[in-house]
Order: structure tokens, then C-alpha cells, then sequence
């Protein structure tokens, strides 16, 4: 234990000047001047506090790794029903799912609706990454720009040509897709830790494009006043805008603005699921077996005749396609847009969705993102410690199950031998 | 124009200040075993790396069927039917064996986006045909009981076999071996000499082969030619090879 104990002094040593800096001392405006003040006592005690904690654990390492080991590592495949049972049952299990997704909002309250809707953007930004990052293997930082270039599209064509979601909606996913496509052809050569920068990069200049040109998108003030979906014509509203007919009155029922809440989750199931088919499809298509082997090895598939940049391309492209739905779905949501609303910091829970879910699988993205967009509405009191909270339970994940909640489990083609 | 198959001439490599290969030149016929041999470091992976486009030479040309390749991207010239394998074996270790062979017949798939998601009957057609040419070139590896494993999980001897039929599904006019038989014990390295020879009789095929075994390169082939310190040393067929000073001395060293 004698060896541990310089390696856990020069930590403590380490977390007391760190705590110091940061919350220890503070600068005060005095008039004009400014002073550094002392933290309270109590202050100080935490940093004591935190201080005797991180040299406790640095000492206690070793004991405390091989108490790690004894603990049984989590293995969920048990809990599962087997997998024949399973197969025999799917075409049930998902009539009920999606019936149940359907019955759902008419029985819980407004907010509760609302929150699945936004969960539900977050599930088809998880599965539009999910095919860059975890089919493809290329690092996208920057996939909120392409979230961006969806909002906008829709924002824009409503706002200077009057065009309604449902022809917006195609429109957004092909604009996002050829930024993607613009984007990926020169950066794609680059790999790993070079591509994600370039990205990350991209998201920037996108963002900041938006704030900065006022006189088209009217910089950071954002676009306000965009239409809600209709339901073939049918508008939301309480009155009807000319020319057309609201929902209520058609059916001759009382207006609630409740109608317009469970519609607009309604179209995101509705995106959500033809997401899941679409991607689902692509998974056993040659595209999807190409960039499997793509990630395995790239000169093999180049010996192959596989062009390598035509397929990571694609990825590229379907996953920024599928970024510009859910953008444009979102501003027809919100109503109003800013390019506060695709900050890095948007990227980085998408990209936490897809590998806390496990990369390339994608029932552990939907799970994924339902927990990242509901445990913080759970935990509104612990607001301030959000990122805190966030960073702990990725730091968990990465000890507890490193490839994910629910690991990748690709649908092999099977050979039938007769 | 020549009736070679495959025509190199003049190829020269350079790296920096290194002089990898030096003025080599090769004439594969077709329905030809080649072999490519010299000590290690003489250069034989680099001209096979020049020849399947992942080198760029820095000099001489490279004629596939009388076509010059040698500024070609490497998957264009597999599409044009050179395919090779290589010295450590690339599978794609996490997918199946099937898999594996239909990766390779990526160009012969229909892979429009729409015909694969709404499952065309054009769709199904080629992927049948696909995964029956895969079964049929299992079979003449003899991998086909072990079709639904992961590649990762076969044996060295059936990795090697694997990469071979991999290569064969995409009909390939000239067959790049590199190293076939490094790793294999005696008994597997006979049932690939008797593999690689069916392949040039039953599916008129060149093969153009780096191996160290000399029993095997003197056992199948056509034609050897020698490369000692990125030069040309000899060229010839088996038996005038086997005969050759320069070539003993450059093997066996100055007595």
C-alpha cells in the first residue's frame, strides 16, 4: 500500500488546486476594480471534503478494483426470452408495441405527450447517427448541421414560398442530404480523430452561418410563426386560415388544442417508424453488408472493387437525410427556430445516445434516447448538476457495460443448405 | 498487341530513397500459373501492390488485356477481374462465411436503394443468384458445413481457403496470389496446389502467385520469373529456373 501512496498525495495535491481555482476563489467587482475574495467555510469544507475523498480512493485502488471484479458483471441476455420464442412472437410484439404507441397519448396528460414527441425526434437523430457512427464507423461531431439544414429548410420554404410540412418534409431530408454529400466527398478520405474535427467544424459554421446571415434567417432572433402540419389540408388551429377548413369543425367536435398535440406525436411516430423500417431494410441490403466490411477492412474492400468513398459517402448521406426529417419535424413542433436550438452541445447528446445504446444497434438507441430525453425531466430539481449527472452516468456506462445497453446484434443471412 | 494477359513492363517504385522494384517486367499468359519468387525484401508484395493499384508506380506501364491500369484506383481494377489476396489474410473477421462472399459481389447485387427496400423481384433475383454462386464456391473450397460461422472463428487453413473463393465469386480473369501457402502444414498446402490448378483448368483463369514453398512453385507452375533486390534476375520456365546459377546463388549465397 506504501507504493499507492505517492501516486493518490499527487492527486489530492492535484484536485486541491483545481477546487481551489475553480470554486475556492472568486473575483468580486469593487467599483471599478476588481478583488479576489475567499470562499465561506463551508465552501472549504467540501473542498476538504473532496479533497480526503479522491486521495481515500487513489489509496485504495487496488482493493477497491478487486472488490470491482468480485461484483457479477451485468448480463442482461438472461432476462431475455429466448431467442426462437422471440422470433416466433415478433409480428405480435410489434402489432402491440405500435398499437400501443398509437392508444397512448388519448389516455396521459398534454405534457406527457409532448415529451414523448420530443423523445421521438431524439430517437430518429439517435438511428440517423446510429448509421454514420455505428454502421459505418465514421466519427460525426458535427450531425446537428444537418438537424440544422432540415429546420431551416422548412422554416424558410414556409416562411418565403408558404409551403406546407408535408411537402417541405421530403424536401428537408434531400437538402440535408446534399450538404452531407457536399460535406462528405472532400472530408471522407480523412479518418477517425482528422474526420471528427472537420465535422465538428462544420456544425460550427453552419450554426454560426445561421446566426450571422440576419437577412435571410434572421439571425439569432430566429423564425417564428411556422405552421403545424395539417392532416390533408386539415388545420390545427382554433380558427382556419383562408381558403381552408380546421379539424374540429370538420368533424364537428369542440376545439382543443389538445387534438393538435397528439397529431403532431402521431406524424413523429409515424416518421419514427418508417425510420426503423427504412434502416432496418438497409441493414441486410448489400449497402449495409458493404459498410460492415467497410469498417473491417477497408483494403480488403478495395481489393473487392468496393469504392470505399461511394459507400462511406452513403452513409454519410442516408444519416444527414434522416437528420433534415427530424429538423424539419422539429421547427413544424416548436413553431420557432434559432440556431441556439443546434449548439455542439446538441451533437454531443445525439452521439451519447447512440453509444450509451450500444453503436449500430438499434433497439439500444431507442432505449438511449428515451432515458436521455426523460431522466432530466425527471430530475427538473437537480437542473444545475445536469452535466454533472450526465458525465457520471457515461463514466458508469463505460465501466459497467463499455459496448452499450444493448449491444449490436447484426441480422446474419443465413445460407440454407438442402 | 502481345496475347499476354497481363503485360508489365519496365516497373519501377520508388520510396523516397529506396529502391523497392527496378525495371521489372512480366508476361502472363492466359490459363497460365506464374510465380513470383525471390528472398525476402526483394520486392514481390511491392509489385503485386503496383500491379492491384494500391501503389502508384513511379515509373513503367501495366497493361491488363491491353489496357494500361497502372493509374487506376485499386477497386476499379478488381472490377476489371484482377483480384488478389493477400500475405496476411483480410477477411471480414465479424461477418459470416456467406457474408463474406456476398460483400465480394457487391457489383453484382443490385444495390439501388429502392429496389432493396421495397424487395423487387429484380432484387431477389440477383441475391439469389448471389448467394448461389457463394454456395457453389463453397463447395469447391469445401467450406460449405461452415457457411453460417463467423470467419473469425474458422482456422488458419480455411481463412486462406475462404479469401480464395472470395476472390472467385467475382469472376476474375486474373487471380493474384500472395503467400497462399504461408502458414498451411504440408497436407493443407497439397490440397491447395491441387486447388489452384483446377482453378486454371476448370475456370480458365491466369494465376499470378508469390510463394516461398519451392515445392509448391516448382510442383504448379507454368512460368517463374525471379526477382532478387527489386531487379529481375531470371524468367523462364520451372526447370530452367531450377537450373539457373544466379538464381542458386542469390538463394543460397556466394560459396
Amino acid at each position: 500500500m506504501h507504493r499507492a501512496i505517492f501516486p493518490a498525495l499527487f492527486a489530492a495535491g492535484v484536485t486541491f488546486l483545481l477546487t481551489c481555482l475553480v470554486v475556492g476563489i472568486r473575483l468580486e467587482q469593487e467599483g471599478a476594480s476588481l478583488t479576489v475574495v475567499g470562499a465561506d467555510a463551508e465552501t472549504w469544507g467540501w473542498i476538504a471534503f473532496a479533497v480526503i475523498g479522491v486521495f481515500l480512493v487513489q489509496l485504495l485502488q487496488q482493493p477497491l478494483q478487486r472488490l470491482r471484479q468480485r461484483l457479477p458483471t451485468a448480463d442482461i441476455t438472461g432476462l431475455l426470452p429466448n431467442e426462437m420464442l422471440l422470433h416466433r412472437l415478433k409480428p405480435w410484439l410489434i402489432a402491440l408495441v405500435v398499437s400501443g404507441l398509437l392508444v397512448w397519448p388519448f389516455m396521459v396528460s398534454r405534457g406527457a405527450v409532448d415529451l414523448a414527441t420530443l423523445t421521438l425526434i431524439y430517437v430518429m437523430l439517435g438511428l440517423g447517427l446510429n448509421i454514420v457512427v455505428g454502421f459505418a464507423g465514421l466519427l460525426d461531431l458535427g450531425y446537428v448541421a444537418f438537424y440544422a439544414v432540415g429546420a431551416y429548410t422548412y422554416a424558410l420554404l414556409s416562411e418565403y414560398y408558404g409551403l406546407s410540412f408535408w411537402m417541405s418534409l421530403p424536401l428537408a431530408g434531400l437538402l440535408a442530404a446534399v450538404f452531407g454529400c457536399l460535406l462528405g466527398f472532400p472530408v471522407l478520405r480523412l479518418r477517425g480523430d482528422y474526420l471528427a474535427i472537420v465535422t465538428l467544424g462544420f456544425g460550427e459554421i453552419i450554426r454560426i452561418l445561421l446566426n450571422n446571415w440576419t437577412s435571410l434567417t434572421g439571425g439569432p432572433n430566429g423564425i417564428g410563426g411556422i405552421d403545424k402540419p395539417s392532416l390533408f389540408g386539415l388545420e390545427f388551429s382554433r380558427r382556419a386560415s383562408e381558403g381552408s377548413q380546421t379539424f374540429h369543425e370538420f368533424f364537428d367536435i369542440d376545439y382543443s388544442s389538445g387534438h393538435k398535440v397528439i397529431f403532431l406525436y402521431l406524424v413523429a411516430v409515424l416518421l419514427v417508424l418508417l425510420t426503423i423500417y427504412i434502416i432496418n431494410r438497409i441493414q441486410r441490403m448489400p449497402l449495409g453488408r458493404a459498410w460492415e466490411a467497410l469498417r473491417e477492412d477497408e483494403i480488403a474492400c478495395r481489393s473487392l472493387g468496393l469504392n470505399p468513398t461511394v459507400i462511406k459517402l452513403s452513409a454519410f448521406t442516408l444519416g444527414a437525410s434522416f437528420a433534415g426529417f427530424a429538423g424539419c419535424f422539429f421547427a413544424a413542433r416548436q413553431g420557432f427556430i434559432s440556431p441556439e436550438s443546434f449548439t455542439f452541445i446538441e451533437s454531443a447528446i445525439i452521439l451519447a445516445i447512440v453509444v450509451l445504446g450500444g453503436m449500430g444497434s438499434q433497439m439500444g438507441v431507442i432505449c438511449a434516447a428515451i432515458a436521455m430525453t426523460i431522466l432530466p425531466e425527471l430530475a427538473r430539481e437537480f437542473q444545475e448538476y445536469r452535466m454533472l449527472m450526465f458525465g457520471g452516468v457515461m463514466v458508469l456506462m463505460m465501466l459497467w457495460r463499455p459496448q452499450g445497453l444493448l449491444p449490436m446484434k447484426r441480422p446474419h443471412l443465413e445460407l440454407k443448405t438442402s | 498487341m502481345s496475347d499476354n494477359l497481363l503485360d508489365v513492363s519496365n516497373l519501377v517504385m520508388r520510396f523516397g530513397g529506396l529502391l523497392a522494384v527496378d525495371g521489372v517486367n512480366l508476361q502472363v499468359k492466359p490459363r497460365q500459373i506464374h510465380s513470383v519468387i525471390g528472398p525476402n525484401g526483394a520486392g514481390k508484395t511491392t509489385v503485386f501492390n503496383c500491379i492491384s493499384g494500391f501503389y502508384t508506380p513511379t515509373d513503367g506501364t501495366i497493361r491488363y488485356r491491353g489496357k494500361a491500369i497502372h493509374r487506376m484506383s485499386g477497386h476499379r481494377i478488381s472490377l476489371l477481374g484482377l483480384v488478389r489476396t493477400f500475405q496476411h489474410v483480410r477477411l471480414f473477421a465479424s461477418m459470416t462465411v456467406i457474408e463474406n462472399l456476398l460483400v465480394a459481389q457487391h457489383r453484382h447485387l443490385n444495390t439501388n436503394y429502392f429496389a432493396g427496400l421495397l424487395k423487387t423481384p429484380s432484387y431477389r433475383r440477383r441475391q439469389r443468384e448471389a448467394m448461389d454462386r457463394a454456395a457453389h464456391w463453397l463447395q469447391q473450397v469445401d467450406l460449405l458445413d461452415f457457411a453460417n460461422r463467423e470467419a473469425g472463428n474458422l482456422s488458419y487453413g480455411q481463412q486462406r481457403r475462404l479469401e480464395i473463393a472470395r476472390c472467385m465469386v467475382t469472376e476474375p480473369g486474373l487471380l493474384m496470389l500472395d503467400e497462399p501457402a504461408a502458414g498451411l502444414n504440408p497436407r493443407e498446402t497439397a490440397e491447395l496446389d491441387q486447388l489452384i490448378m483446377r482453378l486454371r483448368d476448370e475456370q480458365d483463369i491466369a494465376v499470378l502467385l508469390i510463394e516461398h514453398d519451392m515445392g509448391l512453385v516448382m510442383g504448379i507452375s507454368d512460368h517463374i520469373t525471379v526477382i532478387n533486390q527489386g531487379a529481375p534476375l531470371a524468367d523462364g520456365p520451372p526447370d530452367q529456373i531450377r537450373a539457373n546459377p544466379a538464381v542458386i546463388k542469390a538463394y543460397l549465397g556466394e560459396s
